[in-house]
């Protein structure tokens, strides 16, 4: 017996001549809040189909809850799924949008009415349950597609980019309600988002894919400061990672006439010399300021563009001939033409492998 | 508080458009209603609506007048007797060949035709139209592709295989019927039915159905195509099947597109000539059918007024479902027309 709530094995998906899922394996543990992040058309949305069962799928398994569910119709599965565009039903009232799935398994009428009133007082929509879906909100109808879900009392939700059709502050608001639902619930929760920074605040882990795969599956801890590969790298933080091209050469990082010492950065694996190599410094951890003293290394680059954006400021300056990004306090003063001392710390950054594209 | 608030609002808002009315008018020059413009519209309205108008005009007034009056030949001029009597005729009176009891008998025999050819065309179009969008299995495509073209195939290549068709169902239906009576009966003579599928309203019914399908299952796949996945995938997630979501989900969604789907079909079956002129016999001919013979019987004198209330009469049903349903009908067409 394990502890996972969603097993996934070797699951393949063709449409066709395409391979939209491959070999694709995942554990989702009990009560844990689970993203699938990434851009589109990586399959994220699919494999999220495809567990609620709306996909056929061409092989593999899918275990839910110790069954194997593979073959199983949606609604046998023990999941509740809430969609991007909310799919409320237009001609049902909020009540009945809640007991349609109750309705359909027969479940005796003061059940229903127990069960709807309680998912209207967790959802706060109790005022709403005589209403049609047109004279909602967006956010309201979201919580009503949340309820939906949450009166059948499942043990798996699926989120396939809910709240990506509701306005910036919103989504901010409603992305807390998640959290604190999660935290009461303590479902197992599936979300697919390409939204980073809705993965990086909800998530217990997150699984970044492409292409039909899963680049790497961690804490959003693990994501951030020790991402596996270059994508991924890439892909998480905003500003995005700055890449240089060099070699390393024992602790030595050498791009052109730029050397960096590498003390302390924890190399996953042992090094040959004068392999080339990327490495990756994100523009938040560049040193600025009166801690430059401080830092282990310390060079000079001039400023090219300011971007003042109120909680910082995004300075685009020149190292080793590439544009290199910096994130500096809001209240900095710098402009075009300026140099710039800044500090960099390696231990905290990331050295890819060029050609395997893997982490050092 | 509030009332200083707005007076001080209403003060400032004035004192804003206050330099702005002294500079004298503003804005584009108004318009006479009797404007170059308009005198073109409404007058190019006008003369399209009488040249519709007229001729429905001129048979209302024929079919109100006696012969006598007719043969005066002012054509537009009101009736000066006002008669049904044309109209009785028309219904229950004039004659094709044998038959002496005037268009009522077309009018039932259209309405027998009409009600089970609408209702099964309907069902099996919006039935097979879920499935063509929501339901896609291996091959849908190519079998929504080989529906489209029998819409573009004219029925007249058609006429002379189904006629055999119809004979060939028919005949081996009796086989089964009458190889299988004996054992549900055993009365006598019970076995000598034959199952009449040429030359009856059943095999009629059959023809409109086959006839309607292709495109009214075009207009309701196109309608289902516009409802959203998700809403399906939720109703699949919440437990319903083919039938419950088709029920539940999809039908009181539909109003629009049966409608406009009703009313193809209606008017479309009911004013058909070819198909009930080849498969039906004389005592079964439909309306339109029976309207011919008697405004084209050449035997004795012509009896304007009479055709043009039988006309009148035939037409009245198509007339009736359009006057009340056009509004539906435009937006249903809308809302069918445009995803594919």
């Amino acid at each position: 017996m394990t502890n996972n709530s969603v097993e996934i094995r070797d699951l393949d998906l063709h449409f066709g001549a395409v391979k939209v899922l491959q070999q694709l394996n995942l554990d989702i543990h009990e009560g844990e809040f689970l993203v699938l992040l990434g851009s589109s058309g990586c399959g994220k949305s699919t494999l999220l189909n495809c567990i609620a069962g709306l996909l056929e799928i061409t092989d593999g398994q899918i275990w839910i809850k110790g069954e194997n569910v593979t073959w199983a119709e949606p609604s046998q599965r023990g999941i509740g799924m809430v969609f991007q565009s909310y799919a409320l039903y237009p001609q049902m009232t909020v009540r009945g949008n809640l007991s349609f799935g109750l309705r359909n398994a027969r479940v005796p009428k003061d059940e229903i009415e127990r069960r709807v009133s309680r998912a209207a007082e967790v959802l706060q929509i109790g005022p709403l349950l005589d209403r049609k879906p047109a004279a909602l909100s967006g956010g309201q109808r979201q919580r009503v597609a949340i309820g939906r879900a949450l009166v059948r009392d499942v043990d798996v939700f699926l989120f396939d980019e809910p709240l990506s059709n509701l306005d910036a502050k919103l989504r901010a608001d409603l992305r807390v309600e998640l959290k604190r639902l999660h935290n009461q619930l303590e479902n197992t929760m599936i979300y697919v988002t390409h939204d980073q920074v809705e993965a990086m605040t909800l998530a217990d882990r997150i699984a970044i894919m492409k292409g039909g795969k899963i680049m790497q599956l961690g804490t959003p801890d693990e994501i951030y400061n020790r991402p596996q590969n270059l994508y991924v790298a890439d892909f998480i933080g905003s500003p995005s990672m700055n890449f240089i091209q060099g070699k390393v050469n024992g602790m030595t990082f050498t791009a052109g006439d730029l050397s960096m010492p590498l003390d302390g950065y924890q190399f996953s694996g042992p090094q040959t010399d004068g392999q080339t190599a990327t490495i990756g410094i994100r523009p938040e951890h560049v040193i600025t300021g009166e801690l430059v003293a401080n830092a282990p290394m310390r060079t000079t680059v001039n400023v090219d563009i300011v971007e003042p954006m109120g909680s910082d400021t995004l300075v685009w300056a020149d190292l080793a001939g590439k544009p290199f990004r910096i994130r500096m306090d809001g209240q900095a003063t710098v402009s075009h033409g300026d140099s710039l001392e800044i500090g960099l710390d390696l231990a905290r950054s990331s050295l890819f492998d060029t050609q395997s594209e893997l982490r050092l | 508080m509030a009332n200083i608030d707005a007076l001080n609002a209403t003060g400032a808002a004035t004192a804003s458009v206050a330099p702005r009315l002294s500079d004298g008018p503003r804005g584009p020059k108004p318009k006479s209603a009797l404007s170059p413009r308009n005198i073109m519209l409404y007058g190019t309205l006008l003369i399209v609506s009488i040249y519709y108008l007229l001729p429905l005009y001129v048979m209302i007034v024929t079919s109100l007048k006696d012969m006598a009056e007719i043969r005066m030949g002012n054509v537009f001029s009101p009736p000066v007797d006002v008669t049904f009597q044309p109209w009785v005729k028309a219904w229950a009176e004039a004659c094709t060949g044998v038959n002496c009891d005037g268009l009522s008998r077309g009018f039932w025999n259209s309405v027998r035709i009409l009600i089970p050819s609408v209702l099964l065309s309907m069902t099996i179009a919006l039935i097979s139209g879920y499935t063509l969008s929501k339901w896609k299995f291996k091959g849908s495509e190519v079998f929504f592709t080989i529906l489209l073209v029998g819409a573009f195939i004219p029925y007249q290549v058609m006429l002379y295989p189904i006629v055999i068709g119809l004979r060939e169902v028919g005949g081996f239906m009796t086989d089964i019927y009458q190889g299988t009576c004996g054992l549900f009966t055993a009365a006598e003579g019970a076995c000598r039915g034959r199952v009449q599928l040429f030359g009856s309203l059943s095999g009629l019914v059959i023809v409109h159905t086959i006839f309607g399908l292709p495109i009214n299952v075009l207009l309701f796949r196109n309608y289902f195509a516009s409802i959203p996945d998700e809403l399906f995938k939720a109703a699949r997630v919440d437990g319903a099947g083919f039938w419950g979501i088709l029920i539940r989900i999809i039908l009181p969604m539909s109003l629009p597109i049966i409608v406009v789907s009703g009313i193809i079909q209606v008017t479309g079956i009911w004013n058909d000539f070819l198909f009930g002129v080849v498969y039906t016999r004389a005592e079964s001919y439909p309306m339109t059918v029976q309207l011919n013979n008697i405004v084209n019987s050449v035997q004795g004198i012509k009896e304007y007024n009479v055709n043009m209330a039988a006309t009148l009469l035939t037409g009245l049903v198509p007339l009736v479902v359009y006057f009340f349903s056009g509004k539906l009908f435009v937006r249903g067409i809308a809302a069918g027309a445009v995803k594919g």
